[in-house]
């Protein structure tokens, strides 16, 4: 074989391994990309990183499924609507009881359940949202089921009564509080309707967020001192545009 | 009756000592899951092949994981370093994939594929150059720093099988069911022999693995039994293990199917540490006596 068919050959091969490869490559990322955004409305176990960094980070090995005493956490199989081998939660079938040691958090060796959480209280799996249209205590029933059995009731949940204009009796509502709620979701198991009227959502799912520029009159910061009428005149450069608000007051 | 099972399983003495291994580490992981099988009241082996804690204190992991891992831009915690560095240490003693032949699911799988393709006479004309599992291996890095994901882990059938058997039964299996119908049908030796990853990973480790099948020239006939029965024939070059004195690619699994079929017992294991290799012989020079 000459120098120039041999040398034709190997770049014909070359070609074509990078062929293979690239092709390989592009299927691999369209599977990789298809599962890392396949996340429905799942729970993941306390101290759970963002989603990416979690993503990133957790190894599929279920330590966190074997640590946990009440069975709460599975592994997504295959097929799934959660990434796959990932751990998470259906608060329906089984929420989380909140362990005071947090076993699930020390088992995962990755840190993917961060260790830094101390107070499972200030975990934050999800967030309760509820439907008012099937939720019993708004159609005038005394359930409030939810607010007695949630493990921190009174600042998660807490029920408010709404005065109805015609009827005899005012409502009896129970208000979720998403500052201390921590989404372990026996509310959701232990409401009673057919369909939990209350749901267990990822806090992105759910929360939105006011942003910076808005400051509100019944913040008890702003009145305390940091709001406009109260600023002293050099203060003005932390808060945009309060130049302009404030003209002429001065 | 009594003697030709014996004679059967003296025979197949290796393959029964891998199916024992494969299958007991699957049972360790299982047991202590669904039946709390526990050792001085520590969990026997809790988790699964890419992580697990031994005896509720020695941590265990996949070391390519960890490797992915890291490709992403994270760094876990130590604890999955200090695992990683034990099974590397393990693997590095008693020969890189020998977690092929020796621990890893698929390779029950993948077998099975082999088996059916010889039962069923299978000849096919689809060939793949062996190396293009460092290709893979190669893209699972890229991958994993390009889409922030440990690539391989996302869609490994070790783990998938593992994790399924392990942890309840999903649609993985089906992935497990088209590898076996890929090495029987379409390529011979497919996954394990030429795609997998973590096999070109461990390959690497075996470089420096401790327990290598050792040759003996003198004794053999050249009767290429061996050869026959090897999954990763490119390992067995006679003329290059005659020198070494043994097999030297990492990429032997240790799986000592060639020491089984050799009917002049010129293959056995050994350390590397007491293997001696031959010099190389002159032309013309005399044979040893």
């Amino acid at each position: 074989m000459s120098t120039y068919t041999g040398r034709r050959e190997f770049l014909k091969r070359m070609a074509q391994g990078a062929g293979v490869a690239t092709t390989g490559g592009l299927l691999w990322s369209f599977l990789l990309g298809q599962q890392r955004h396949a996340r429905a409305n799942m729970l993941r176990p306390p101290g759970a990183l963002n989603e990416p960094d979690f993503a990133a980070t957790c190894i599929k090995c279920g330590q966190c499924v074997q640590a946990c005493p009440y069975g709460t956490l599975s592994l997504s199989p295959s097929g799934a609507e959660v990434p796959i081998g990932t751990p998470s939660f259906s608060p329906r079938d089984v929420p989380c009881y909140m362990c005071v040691d947090i076993p699930c958090m020390q088992a995962c060796p990755t840190g993917a359940l961060e260790h830094d959480l101390e107070r499972i209280e200030d975990a934050r799996m999800g967030v309760a949202t509820i439907d008012h249209e099937s939720c019993l205590s708004w159609q005038g029933l005394r359930c409030e089921i939810c607010y007695r059995e949630c493990p921190v009731r009174n600042d998660a949940i807490t029920v408010e009564n709404r005065p109805r204009r015609t009827s005899g009796h005012a409502l009896f509502v129970p208000v979720v509080h998403a500052s201390h709620c921590t989404g372990c979701g026996i509310c959701e198991y232990v409401c009673p309707t057919e369909v939990a009227a209350i749901h267990v959502l990822p806090p992105e799912l759910v929360q939105g967020k006011i942003g910076d520029h808005y400051l509100l009159s019944n913040d008890a910061e702003v009145d305390a001192g940091g709001g406009p009428s109260a600023s002293p005149a050099g203060d003005h450069d932390a808060v945009p545009g309060l130049e302009y608000l404030n003209e002429g007051e001065r | 009756m009594a003697s030709s099972v014996g004679s059967w399983a003296r025979r197949n003495r290796y393959l029964l000592a891998r199916r024992c291994v494969q299958l007991g580490v699957l049972l360790a992981f299982y047991g202590t899951l669904h039946w709390g099988w526990s050792v001085f009241g520590e969990p026997l082996l809790a988790g699964n092949l890419s992580g697990s804690t031994l005896l509720g204190t020695i941590p265990l992991a996949d070391p390519f994981a960890l490797l992915q891992i890291l490709m992403t831009g994270h760094v876990p915690l130590l604890e999955i370093f200090v695992g990683a560095a034990i099974v590397l240490g393990v693997y590095g003693l008693v020969g890189g994939r020998s977690f092929c032949a020796w621990v890893c699911p698929v390779n029950i799988v993948t077998d099975a594929g082999e088996g059916l393709r010889q039962r069923l006479q299978v000849k096919s004309g689809f060939r793949l150059p062996r190396h293009i599992r460092y290709v893979v291996f190669g893209l699972s890095l890229l991958l994993s720093a390009l889409l922030g994901v440990a690539a391989f882990e996302w869609v490994s059938p070790i783990g998938i099988l593992h994790r399924e058997v392990i942890y309840g039964i999903g649609f993985g299996l089906a992935m497990l069911v088209g590898i076996l119908i890929f090495d029987a049908t379409v390529l011979r030796h497919g996954w394990c022999g030429h795609l997998c990853p973590l096999g070109a990973f461990w390959a690497q480790v075996g470089r420096v693995a401790q327990v290598r099948v050792a040759f003996v020239e003198a004794s053999c006939t050249e009767c290429g039994d061996c050869l026959k029965v090897c999954p990763e024939p490119q390992v067995l070059n006679l003329k290059a293990a005659a020198r070494a004195g043994m097999v030297r690619s990492g990429e032997c699994t240790n799986c000592a199917r060639c020491i089984a079929a050799c009917p002049e017992g010129s293959l056995a294991f050994a350390l590397r540490a007491r293997i001696r290799s031959v010099p190389p012989i002159r032309p013309g020079a005399a044979a040893p006596p």
